[in-house]
């Protein structure tokens, strides 16, 4: 990816985020955590064994959520 | 056996001359073995099932590597040998053919923002039993050596059958599949190509992992497996039944993968045996979501006719991964091998 080109963050419905772009990933007392790959999926369902990444389990705990933001008002 | 640990910068050439399994694959292989001829027209076409049939499915099987790695021992002009290929035309038709008649092509149509929706759904009706959960339980050593095995006949070319897609796509679903391909290639480093995981666990398990050192091995239940996927993907015609396979594919895989992890790790396996599928839990979590929305969805949106196909691919492959779990299961509970002949044990 071109330096240039914006990282983008985007919300797959009812499934993780996914990262694509250089981004550095670290934990609260920044310390890296390793990504390994160009495309990364962070868990947005909190079930996941491997947090912060997506392994998965959103399909077995039958997450929902859009891909859109939501407007606090559902 | 020991097998020294292999060395990523050799090339890795296919091993052994298969045992012919019928009347078609002896011909076949006998002819392989030669420059070509013309292959008689009216070879006849085995009669067993032409989802599992073993004489059936290592002929096809021998004719599509001749378009990977090459069969050892074999003329590779024949290749592009046009009675080779209608041959492989022949036995493709009988394949096809029986899928129809096991997975019916009668999806209503489905928007390409839904696309992902309806893969969902097919692989929420996969009521296979769990061969997955299996292992992370209960199987033994000489059961998980087994499903590697069977697995071996598409995890040492991991990816290369969906790759094929590549030049039928354009724009993004090519993109899609280019981002989910880089990965199974490792993003370019060798150690880390799928394939190569694939091979560590291979040793890890006391196996050859040398390419196709247990083809004789692997039932025709799990050739047609591999088959299908070289089916789909050289014929542009079923663009959308490979798109659709790889979605599912990826779609039915972390989850999976994790169990095989801790199965491993319960019978005290380590890294080398576990890395593959510990990689795979990670990726394939990206790659569901890209395979399902970007590539088959971006498909659908370019060519909305082909929604029917994705979908079809899609259930072919549970269909087929659900008679060849089945297969294994049954014969593990009857105490017995799942293989054509077991393997001889670990160390030994
Ligand atoms: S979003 Fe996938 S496991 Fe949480
Ligand atoms: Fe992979
Ligand atoms: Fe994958």
């Amino acid at each position: 990816m071109p330096e240039h080109a914006p990282v983008t963050i985007t919300p797959y419905r009812d499934g993780p985020l996914l990262v694509r772009g250089p981004v550095q990933l670290e934990d609260m007392h920044g310390n890296p955590i390793p990504v390994g790959r160009e495309t990364v999926a962070l868990c947005r369902c909190g079930k996941s064994r491997i947090r912060p990444f997506c392994d998965g389990t959103h399909k077995v705990v039958r997450f929902r959520a859009p891909t859109g933001a939501e407007d606090g008002r559902g | 056996m020991l097998h020294a640990a292999p060395d990523t910068a050799q090339l890795r050439e296919p091993v052994g001359t298969p045992a012919p399994r019928g009347e078609l694959s002896a011909v076949l292989l006998g002819a392989l073995s030669g420059p070509p001829f013309a292959l008689p027209a009216d070879l006849e076409i085995p009669g067993g099932d032409p989802l599992s049939d073993d004489d059936l499915h290592l002929a096809l099987y021998l004719a599509y590597e001749l378009h990977y790695r090459g069969v050892p021992g074999a003329d590779e002009r024949w290749e592009w040998d046009p009675s080779l290929l209608a041959l492989r035309a022949r036995l493709e038709e009988r394949f096809e053919r029986a899928l129809v008649e096991a997975v019916p092509c009668d999806d209503p149509p489905v928007a390409p923002d839904e696309i992902d929706l309806a893969l969902r759904g097919v692989a929420e009706a996969d009521r296979g039993r769990s061969l997955s959960a299996y292992v992370e339980r209960e199987a033994t050593v000489e059961q998980v050596r087994e499903f590697a095995v069977h697995r071996s006949a598409y995890q040492l070319k991991e990816a290369d059958p969906h790759s094929w897609a590549l030049p039928r796509l354009s724009g993004p679903p090519k993109a899609a599949l280019v981002e989910i391909q880089a990965d199974e290639y490792g993003g370019g480093r060798t150690e880390r190509i799928h394939a190569e995981l694939f091979a560590r666990t291979l040793d890890a398990l006391d196996l050859d992992s040398r390419y196709g050192a247990y083809l004789d091995r692997v039932p025709g239940v799990t050739l047609a497996t591999v088959n299908l996927m070289s089916l789909f993907g050289l014929h542009r015609r079923l663009r959308g039944a490979i798109v659709g396979h790889l979605a599912l594919f990826e779609m039915s895989s972390s989850v999976p993968n994790g169990r095989y992890a801790r199965g491993l790790r319960r019978l005290g396996f380590g890294e080398d045996a576990t890395a593959f599928f510990d990689e795979h839990v990670v990726a394939d979590a990206v790659h569901e979501q890209v395979a399902a929305v970007d590539l088959a969805g971006g498909l659908v949106r370019q060519e909305p006719a082909l929604a029917g196909d994705v979908l079809w691919g899609a259930r072919v492959l549970a269909e087929l991964e659900r008679r060849w779990g089945d297969r294994v299961l049954d014969a593990w509970e009857a105490g017995a091998t799942s293989l054509r002949r077991p393997l001889a044990n670990a160390g030994a």
